[in-house]
């Protein structure tokens, strides 16, 4: 038992922490603006390195370079939306999805210009696990993220229930055309959606890259669950988007562990799980557990 | 470059350019008749690439088959393989906006990818299937082999062509385009949109299917690494926009032009400074990725705009 | 009438959705602290009408003067600061927000000091929705969203109130109840413009009225001097006698 949270139920919601994080923003942009963000993932990527480029300059350890690596990953989400989006708004988002497709690649490719392909790390050297109970293992970097997703999901709750701009967001969210006719300006709310949706994936980033190590499709190779995660949660709804994130996380890492003797399925076909558990929403249930909109 | 070189290299250009062009007439079965999003070509190529790979190598013991086949069976294995797997995904959710076909096409490309990878027994995992055929190879060798099979290729895309000719010109293109351009109005009369729009999509996965076949054939050698779903998903859909969306004529065009556009890139990338030479493949990359955005803003009818044709 | 009582002015409008024409020379005006009706068989063009205003079709040519302003170019979302508050006939309101949370939405865009005074006066129009602030306003009956979304609409304390079928799809119980309500928010001083389908009554609460056929202006007159007309009587309220 107590291997089973150590091995499978911690790293499950670590991992699931991190498409939580990245699942908001890919929720809330299909949400309001329409369109499946294929882009984002690539956006994590780029929050990972520009930690990472902090850390050398600054030799900050990399959650205290969180800072900078939100305010990059937020210009250039807003540069993109400004460059490739915006022109593209007022005809059908298909056209908006095919241009984050082309997006992902530019900003794929610029970083493997900038960066190199090589596989980085913020730090080198081993962390020893911390161990509670005698026999409870948890990594303190696990903690860490655990601890901050949890602070970050009660300021967003706080966030879209307490604050205007929130209110507004999901106002846009639930009926885009009835928010204008209230007089709510559509580009504003846009803004801070990219800013909400690339400042969570930047520290996404982090997480993953300090978890294991910063490299080039990092964001890519993440996108299929998060889009998993966001559909689970329902799209337009960000709380459900974090929910759905720890529950394919979770499901991720259980589907390895060997309940009797021999494991639900092998260990490489683990990014398959959010592919089903995917195709298993669309059919029975596309908006989401929390009755997110269908588009 | 010498004549012969500059010939080899004309030849394996063209015969590229006439797989793709294949891959972009499929894509437009899909996007330009039926407004379907398929961002999983890559998954379908990759298929039919393994089927008829299996089917038509020589027997090996590293993997099952391969079977020894005619090309043919080969060929139409791999279209329905690919078709069944479009026949899948479409069930799953073509009744979505497209945002979720592109989803899903994806997951179903990466699906592909990890069974390619870690199912050895089938297709000898990251090693891949060597000793593939090229038809009539007894009869020709040498630099009239390589024409010959440019010939096949073309005769493939010919026939893609007429057929996705056709099927435009046809009472179901009709209704595919009726159902594009108003479903509300293509469902009021009675048009089964779900059905129709199934059945575009599975036609252009088997043409994927096919295309795929058509590279293992070229290659005589396939592994997962041609599968980089990239260059094969991207490149096809940048095809495909820039020639003219909905107009067979475009996407041919497009597959040429963008293929040429890829290939004299990577002749400049060339000359680069040798520190720069390595990273010119992401240049590239950066590149058709600007490209793709220009195209969507400013040129989104394309080379050959479908409504000119549509008058006729 | 004067000029000056006059606060929307439609002035020879043609427009109508993507590329196809529904209104020709619509002609309506709407005037202060008045009930102004827009009635006629479906597919008149009455809602284009509404929608026109709004800039959620596409208007090709005429004016739309407000206040002496033309706002035929204003975008959507900046209608509100000057006024103007518009109901739609569906998909009124924020069905996952709360009823109160819709209600403060009303306010954001507007030139409002006291909000919660404005509240208390919606409040008191609907004392029903008081006890539901809280409820998501997607769970809530017919005739309770339509007073969420006009409620919503007087959050701005708008001048010009446009209203698309207020009543449409409800009870004939609550259409006393919604039409009483518009002759009371007329009093507080707002002037009203309000496609209906329910010919019959939305002529008695009509201060002018305007019947659109085919998308051109059929006749116009005062509520009462058109239910005395037997030939609007006859092709639009059902035949009969006037009442």
């Amino acid at each position: 038992m107590i291997d089973f949270i150590n091995y499978y139920l911690i790293p499950g919601v670590t991992l699931g922490s991190i498409y939580a994080l990245g699942a908001v923003g890919i929720s809330m942009i299909f949400g309001i603006l329409r369109f499946a963000h294929f882009a984002h993932g690539d956006l994590m990527t780029v929050g990972a390195y520009a930690a990472l480029t902090t850390v050398w300059v600054t030799g900050l350890p990399a959650l205290a370079t969180i800072p900078v690596a939100i305010a990059v990953t937020c210009i250039v989400a807003l540069l993109m939306d400004k460059w490739f989006y915006k022109p593209l708004r007022a005809l059908p988002t298909i056209y908006t999805v095919i241009a984050s497709f082309g997006v992902a690649m530019l900003l794929r490719s610029s970083i493997q210009l900038i960066w190199g392909t090589d596989s980085q790390v913020y730090f080198t050297g081993f962390q020893k696990p911390m161990i509670f109970f005698d026999t409870l293992r948890i990594a303190s970097r696990h903690i860490q993220f655990i601890v901050f997703t949890v602070l970050i999901a009660f300021a967003l709750h706080y966030f879209l229930n307490k604050t205007r701009t929130g209110k507004s967001m999901r106002a846009v969210a639930d009926d885009p055309e009835l928010a204008s006719i209230c007089g709510l300006k559509t580009e504003t709310v846009i803004r801070a959606t990219w800013i909400i949706g690339a400042a969570l994936t930047a520290i996404a980033g982090i997480f993953v890259g300090l978890d294991t190590d910063v490299h080039t499709n990092l964001g890519w190779n993440l996108l299929l669950p998060m889009f998993a995660a966001a559909l689970l949660g329902g799209i337009g709804k960000p709380m459900g988007a974090m929910v759905g994130g720890l529950i394919i996380g979770i499901a991720e890492e259980i589907c390895t562990y060997p309940i009797f003797g021999e494991s639900l399925i092998e260990p490489s076909y683990k990014s398959a799980v959010a592919f089903v558990l995917m195709v298993i929403i669309l059919i029975f249930r596309p908006q989401g557990l929390f009755k997110g909109r269908l588009l | 470059m010498e004549m012969s070189g500059l010939f080899f290299y004309l030849v394996s250009f063209l015969t590229m350019a006439g797989i793709y062009a294949v891959i972009c007439i499929a894509l437009n079965i899909q996007w330009g008749f039926g407004g379907l999003f398929n961002a999983g070509i890559a998954g379908f190529y990759a298929i039919g690439a393994y089927t008829a790979a299996i089917l038509t190598s020589a027997n090996s013991t590293r993997h099952v088959g391969g079977f020894d086949l005619p090309i043919i069976v080969g060929l139409i294995g791999a279209g329905l393989v690919a078709g069944l797997l479009g026949w899948v995904v479409a069930k799953i959710c073509i009744r979505l906006k497209a945002d979720y076909l592109a989803m899903a096409s994806i997951g179903i490309a990466e699906i592909v990818r990890l069974a390619i990878i870690n199912e050895s027994w089938l297709t000898n995992g990251s090693i891949g299937i060597s000793r593939i055929p090229r038809p009539l190879e007894d009869i020709f060798t040498g630099r009239s082999a390589e024409v010959v099979f440019l010939i096949f290729i073309w005769l493939m895309v010919l026939l893609t062509y007429l057929i996705a000719e056709r099927l435009r010109f046809s009472p179901w293109g009709r209704v595919m385009r009726a159902i594009r351009d108003n479903e509300d109005s293509a469902a009021s009369i009675g048009k089964d949109v779900q059905y129709f729009r199934t059945q575009s999509f599975i036609i252009g996965a088997i043409f994927m299917g096919i295309a795929g076949a058509l590279s293992a054939h070229f290659f005589k050698y396939f592994s997962p690494d041609a599968t980089e779903p990239l260059l094969v998903t991207f490149l096809v859909w940048v095809m495909l926009i820039a020639g003219g969306s909905g107009n067979n004529k475009g996407a041919l065009a497009g597959a040429l032009i963008i293929w040429a556009l890829w290939s004299m890139t990577e002749l400049l990338t060339q000359q680069l400074p040798p520190e720069w030479a390595s990273r010119s493949s992401y240049l590239r990359m950066l590149l058709i990725g600007l490209f793709l955005q220009l195209v969507l803003q400013k040129f989104r009818t394309g080379l050959f705009p479908e409504k000119a044709l549509n008058r006729d | 009438m004067t000029q000056d009582t006059k606060i929307l002015d439609v002035q020879n409008l043609i427009a109508g959705y993507g590329k196809t024409r529904i209104l020709e020379q619509v002609n309506i005006e709407a005037h202060l602290n008045k009930v102004a009706v827009i009635v006629g068989p479906n597919g008149a063009g009455k809602s284009t009408l509404l929608k026109a205003v709004f800039r959620l079709n596409q208007c090709f040519s005429g004016d739309i003067i407000y206040n002496q302003q033309s706002i035929i170019n204003h975008e959507t979302d900046s209608l509100v600061s000057l006024g103007i508050a518009c109901v739609p006939q569906t998909q009124n309101i924020f069905p996952s927000l709360s009823v109160m949370e819709n209600l403060e939405i009303g306010t954001y865009a507007a030139n409002n000091p006291n909000v919660a005074q404005t509240l208390e006066h919606v409040l008191g129009l609907f004392p029903d929705l008081a006890a539901k602030l809280n409820q998501p306003a997607g769970e809530l009956s017919g005739g309770q969203r339509q007073m969420v979304a006009i409620g919503r609409a007087l959050m701005s304390k708008p001048k010009l109130l446009l209203l698309d079928e207020p009543t449409a799809g409800l009870s004939p119980a609550y259409l006393e109840v919604i039409f009483d309500l518009i002759l009371q928010i007329r009093d507080t001083g707002v002037s009203v413009l309000m496609v209906e389908q329910n010919a019959k009554q939305a002529l008695r609460i009509a201060d002018t009225d305007y019947v659109l056929v085919n998308g051109e202006n059929a006749f116009s007159g005062s509520g009462k001097e058109l239910l005395a007309n037997d030939e609007v009587r006859r092709s639009f309220l059902g035949g009969g006698a006037p009442q």
